[in-house]
């Protein structure tokens, strides 16, 4: 019988799993604070909180929704002193969007009802009293509240007459345009070949009508709504006449009611993931940043692993086991730690410069001849970003595949040439599927790595402002020779390449928030399919 | 004392079951040897086995007979730094023959392994493998040797309900007999069974048992066993080996009533292995 007190059988090491939990609870710490503060400073980006009037000691007044608040550098840490942000709008009265006020000079602050928000084409939100507004018909209506439903209606017509404006001239113009270019390339080929150039220059005479006649079209949409404004006061009592067309949002920041705010704000997220950047990416939508990094991502994906799975299967099934094949499987495992940047100085030297300037040279000759010397491969682009990365993640890729199929279980593997197959066919038909959820393995977490890569692709292809999809519906719809925008590089644009970085804040918030949730819906979405394959060789008894 | 243990080749080779019933010798293993790296896994085996007969090798653990088994179909090709001595012939030809693809001779010569290795897919695909990578595609045709090699199996009754179910939803003794039906989908000559019933609790290898039984009327077995009862009831011929050496051959009834050797008495009583 063991007597308890001189029990010598008790756990050793025990502090050692207090240590190890410490370890994890400081990691996750750090990940929920990163996550609550983005999510916190990324939401709040939507909200639109009430707009005072702030009058000053020293006499100025303010009019604008508060940005933030802090300790001014100069008080004392023990009786701190602090100052407000106040975003004022209206850049073309007030010079900047942001005012700092000291909170010590500030004498009153006023809640107006009639304050009225109005977001902006340009220049920055205006924080305004309103006093009355033309409709489009050019009928002037003092402004009441009862009349705020008939404002919200011409800001309405006016968004819709923009995006109409939109149509013509990014769309239908854009077409002509393209038309038109190669057209002109075809022009200069065949006067450079003495070839009759006739009904070539016809061709041209129609499509410059056409682009006039949209151009007409285009001016005739805009006056539709040019005589729309609205008449108002900003904070020091100086008249403001905005024209409706400018406006993209209205709303009374003092007298709204909860849903009415909430709905503001889904209206402004819903802006935010499917419109396009106003303002140099400071307001606005950033769909085609979105699109640009999933479709970058999903090409990633489909060049890296089939070639991932090709390396693997040669390393783990074929290759004769040795000192080269060590030296590989070394230099694949470093190629994970190079660092990204590297990567990218690679892809502008060979993929953009030596294998987009071959076939410039093979395939688009006639263009770089006739058109300025414009590169059509021989530039940063999709396809080189999709490769560049590709090259980046292909050791992940592998590793993961080499695991996976070494997890084959020998047994099956016997089977399968007990049977009469060849080694092929036995990775083909047994390996390759069994292995397949470890392979998935790898890609997820070659997505989330290429997901959130930046500095390679500012080398290959990605810009600041993309006026086109890189995939839209004229054809080959698939462009992969297009420089698009990418999550990223926005919040790097954002942060630090603003003219604006007050104004740009809070966007490199909800940008960064939503990268996060772009990424973990890969992620998600590779983990389904993931488990998908894992359940349906559930039960196995190896 | 292996010296004195140690027969010359010709007077293990007997053969009742060949002379009595006029079977020509279907596996004829001559002066064998093999070696895994510097290791010496057997030693000069000459050894026949008759046709549509089931031979049973027994003997303790490392002595070679699982390293013979899978010479015959040449499993022991994927091993690395192998070498081999003598010459393993089937109906008189060569398996090292450079003129045979290894594939062909493992479409000849079925395999069964200890521990059942169904593949991660339905029971009819598992069954249809062998016919799938042979290029056989009429689905008529897959259909029908699913049935027949099922039901020869002994596995048709409880699974023609489910044959698209995984096959890793069977219970341990189904997968054996599924791996069984596998095996000789393709119809090979040979069936090679390395400890098949090894993992399977008694009612399963009872069953295994009756169904090698079955199938002797059309394949050639070779099974390896450490169970000497099993030996016993299933083997019409027994070889036993020792230290990678045949040490006795004969007709199974001899071997277990009245063994020439010592040492095989030895093992067989249960006094040494």
């Amino acid at each position: 019988m063991t007597q308890p007190n001189n029990d010598t059988s008790a756990p050793k090491g025990e502090p050692w799993v207090w240590f190890t939990s410490l370890g994890l609870i400081v990691g996750l710490t750090m990940v929920a604070g990163l996550l609550a503060l983005v999510l916190y400073n990324g939401f709040s980006v939507f909200w639109a909180p009430p707009v005072p009037i702030v009058k000053l000691s020293d006499g100025t007044v303010l009019m604008g929704q508060m940005a933030q608040r802090r300790v001014r550098p100069d008080s004392p840490a023990s009786q701190p002193k602090y100052e407000r942000q106040y975003q004022v709008g209206l850049r073309e009265l007030n010079g900047a969007s942001y005012v700092w006020a000291d909170e010590a000079k500030i004498v009153q602050e006023d809640f107006p009802a009639q304050t009225m928000g109005l977001e902006r084409m340009e220049n920055g939100p205006a924080f305004v009293t309103p006093i009355a507004f033309v409709n489009s018909k050019g009928q002037r209506v003092l402004f009441k509240k009862e009349s705020f439903g008939d404002l919200t209606r011409e800001v309405e017509y006016a968004t819709e007459i923009r995006e109409e404006l939109n149509t013509i001239q990014r769309q239908k113009i854009g077409a002509v345009n393209a038309k038109m270019e190669s057209t002109r390339i075809d022009l200069r080929r065949a006067e450079d070949r003495g070839e009759p150039t006739a009904e070539i220059k016809t061709e041209i005479a129609a499509l410059e009508s056409e682009f006039n006649q949209l151009r007409e079209q285009a001016e005739k949409v805009k006056e539709k709504d040019a005589l729309a404004k609205i008449e108002a006061r900003d904070a020091r009592g100086r008249d403001v006449v905005l024209p409706m067309a400018t406006i993209v949002r209205a709303w009374l920041p003092n007298d709204m009611s909860a849903w009415d705010r909430v709905s503001l704000f889904f209206s402004r997220l819903r802006e935010f993931l499917f419109d396009e950047p106003r303002e140099a990416n400071t307001e606005g939508g950033l769909m085609p940043a979105i699109f640009g990094t999933l479709v970058m991502t999903v090409f990633m994906s489909l060049m890296v692993t089939p070639f991932g799975v090709i390396a693997a299967i040669y390393l783990r099934e074929y290759a004769k086991d040795g000192v080269v094949l060590r030296m590989v499987r070394i230099c694949v495992n470093n190629l994970a730690g190079v660092p990204s940047i590297v990567f990218g100085v690679f892809g502008l030297g060979f993929f953009v410069y030596v294998l987009g300037g071959s076939i410039d040279q093979l395939f688009f000759s006639d263009q770089l001849k006739y058109n300025n010397n414009t590169p059509v491969f021989g530039t940063g682009g999709l396809l080189w970003c999709s490769l560049t990365l590709a090259l980046m993640t292909l050791p992940v890729v592998i590793v993961a595949t080499e695991e996976a199929l070494s997890a084959v279980p020998r047994g099956i593997r016997e089977a399968s040439l007990a049977a009469g197959a060849s080694k092929w066919q036995t990775i083909r038909d047994i390996l390759l599927p069994a292995s397949a959820p470890g392979i998935l393995t790898g890609v997820i977490l070659a997505m989330a790595r290429g997901a959130g890569e930046v500095a390679p692709l500012m080398l290959v292809g990605v810009v600041k402002l993309a006026p086109t999809l890189p995939v839209d519906m004229v054809e080959p719809f698939l462009h992969f020779d297009r420089k698009f925008m990418h999550l990223g590089f926005h919040i790097y644009d954002l942060g630090f390449q603003s003219p604006d970085s007050d104004a740009a804040r809070p966007m490199v918030f909800a940008t960064t928030l939503l990268l996060i949730i772009l990424v973990v819906c890969l992620n998600l979405g590779a983990i389904t399919i993931r488990n998908r394959l894992r359940a349906r060789y559930k039960g196995a008894s190896f | 004392m292996s010296t004195t243990m140690n027969p010359s080749a010709s007077r293990i080779k007997v053969q009742p079951a060949t002379e009595s019933e006029g079977r020509k010798d279907y596996i004829r293993i001559q002066d064998f040897g093999f070696w895994y790296g510097a290791k010496k896994a057997l030693d000069a085996i000459t050894l026949d086995v008759p046709e549509r007969r089931v031979v049973a090798f027994i003997g303790p653990s490392g002595c070679g007979k699982s390293t013979l088994l899978r010479n015959l179909n040449r499993m022991n090709d994927l091993v690395d730094g192998i070498r081999h001595e003598g010459d393993i012939q089937i109906s008189g030809r060569s398996i090292y023959d450079p003129g045979i693809e290894v594939i062909s001779l493992r479409r000849r010569v079925g395999m069964v392994f200890q521990k059942s290795n169904p593949f991660p897919k339905s029971i009819y695909d598992n069954v249809v493998y062998a016919l799938r990578i042979m290029g056989v595609t009429d689905r008529a045709v897959l259909d029908e040797a699913c049935e027949t090699s099922l039901r020869k199996a002994a596995l048709w009754d409880e699974v023609k309900d489910r044959l698209n179910d995984s096959a890793l939803g069977l219970s341990g003794g189904q997968m054996q007999r599924l791996c069984i039906a596998r095996a000789i989908a393709n119809r090979p000559e040979i069936l090679l069974m390395d400890e098949p019933c090894s993992a399977l609790d008694p009612i399963a290898t009872g069953k295994i048992e009756e169904l090698i039984h079955e199938l002797k009327a059309q394949f050639t077995i070779v099974i390896v066993t450490h169970s000497m009862q099993q030996a016993a009831r299933v083997s019409d011929n027994t070889a036993f080996f020792y230290l990678g050496k045949l040490i006795e051959y004969d007709t199974t009834e001899k071997i277990f009533m009245n063994p020439s050797q010592a040492q095989t008495e030895a093992y067989i009583s249960g006094r040494f292995g």
